[in-house]
């Protein structure tokens, strides 16, 4: 489904992303651990371009995202992102957010789009939120409308850039359970993440990067409790 | 000798004349600053090297340049080099749009830089190409954020209008220079075309707080 070719990604001479290979198959549901300035959001930003790529290849489906060739906003409907800070627009109600992208790129119809985006708002449990602002929403709430704004285009694959770190603790939970249910859906998932018992909970596989290098990856079972490597242990023994 | 009163009533007419042909400079000029403004304000935030020196030279030139320069240079200097004559109305009409163009573009170049990248991530991880994250995401909210600069900018455009008496259009100010010329009353007239002004502008600030209120984003 996914695969990166020695990945690298430099901003100006601070190398972020040293060499990243690995392969994610469809429906997996891989989670990235690792400490701050890892790398992690960067890899899971390069997937979609949102960073440009310094040299590798990264392939999703049949398209070779890293191509000069690749239209890239058509790879992207195919690529949902969800991140740290929500990035709802403000000036659209919460039903407005999730038609946005259907209406202006699938050109889909007002009763089709609508029909579709209830769904999906009945899918995050805010139905009865649809014709909020993002601003009168909490914290937790605006993550679960950004998740079903992502799910309105259909994609095959959703990125999650740290989605729960913004949120309050109590808040935490719900979105988690959502992102829970996607992934019992089948949903192929790569999830940047400190939430280590979701990883150990709901991931196919975890990823364990450090200074931009991936150090280690396996099941959770592996990486968690048969550690191999000295970093993830020194890391683990500070987050657990 | 009449009454202060009866000469200013005597002068309404010409005046209420002069006001229209403001009004009408104003919202027409205005209307192709705001043209003019936000491609040049697209122009000043693209990504190529060449828009973007295209738009500062713009920029530069006019806040660089008096706009009655801008208006003798465009009604009197421009017919000589192109060798046709450009009519007074015509004249300040470009030469207030070019003006206040140039100050708007600024206006929007701000206002689309206030909205923060991640507006701009999350309408492009849609799928979004970056003319419909710019049409459908940022501008719809920088434009509400610019509705007081926007006013601001209308109000001092709406006083320069004035300027255009120097080249004989008989707007507002050029009106009571006529009047007054005949008439030597230059205290009641000059009054009552401030007061002409200060109406115009009182109406539009309150006007533009009412559209603030009912687009602010909740």
């Amino acid at each position: 489904m996914i695969t990166v070719e020695n990945l690298r990604k430099q901003f100006g001479a601070n190398e972020v992303l040293k060499d990243i290979s690995t392969t994610i198959r469809e429906q997996e549901v891989v989670c990235v651990i690792g400490p701050s300035g890892s790398g992690k959001s960067t890899f899971l930003r390069c997937l979609n371009l949102l960073e440009e790529v310094t040299s590798g290849k990264v392939i999703i489906g049949e398209v070779e995202v890293t191509s000069p060739k690749t239209n890239i906003d058509e790879l992207r409907t195919n690529v949902g992102m969800v991140f740290q800070q929500f990035n709802l627009f403000p000036h659209l109600t919460v039903l407005e957010n999730i038609m946005l992208a259907p209406k202006h790129i699938r050109k889909l119809s007002k009763t089709d789009n609508e029909k579709k985006a209830l769904e999906l708002l009945g899918k995050v449990g805010l139905s009865q939120k649809k014709d909020a602002y993002p601003e009168q929403l909490s914290g937790g709430q605006q993550q679960r409308v950004a998740i079903a704004r992502a799910l309105a285009m259909n994609p095959s694959v959703m990125l999650f850039d740290e989605p729960t770190s913004a949120l309050d603790p109590e808040m935490v939970g719900e979105v988690l359970q959502v992102m829970k249910n996607l992934a019992h859906e089948g949903i192929t998932m790569i999830v940047v993440t400190h939430e280590m018992g979701f990883a150990r909970e709901v991931a196919d596989r975890v990823i364990f990067m450090d200074g931009g290098y991936i150090v280690e990856e396996g099941t959770p079972e592996d990486l968690f409790q048969n550690t191999r490597h000295e970093r993830t242990k020194a890391f683990l023994g500070k987050v657990l | 000798m009449d009454s202060s009163w009866q000469v200013i009533l005597d002068a309404l007419p010409l005046l209420l004349e002069g006001t229209v042909v403001t009004l009408k400079i104003v919202v027409i000029s205005l209307m192709f600053a705001m043209v003019i403004g936000l491609i040049s304000g697209l122009m000043s935030t693209s990504l190529n090297r060449l828009l973007r020196l295209v738009a500062s030279l713009y920029v530069d030139i006019i806040r660089g340049t008096p706009l009655l320069v801008q208006v003798y240079f465009i009604y009197f200097g421009l017919p000589v080099f192109l060798d046709m004559r450009i009519p007074a109305m015509t004249a300040g009409i470009i030469a207030v749009s070019l003006n206040a163009g140039a100050y708007i573009s600024e206006i929007f170049r701000a206002g689309i830089e206030s909205i923060g990248k991640g507006q701009h991530e999350a309408a492009r991880s849609l799928g979004l190409s970056r003319f419909k994250t710019m049409w459908l995401v940022v501008l719809p909210q920088a434009t509400r954020r610019m509705i007081p600069t926007f006013v601001n900018q209308f109000i001092i455009t709406i006083k320069d209008t004035s300027l255009l008496s120097a080249i004989g259009i008989a707007e507002l100010t050029q009106s009571g220079e006529i009047i007054v010329s005949a008439n030597f009353r230059a205290f009641e007239i000059w009054g009552t075309v401030g007061v002409f002004y200060l109406i115009i502008i009182v109406l539009l600030s309150r006007a533009s707080r009412f559209i603030e209120r009912r687009y602010a984003i909740r």
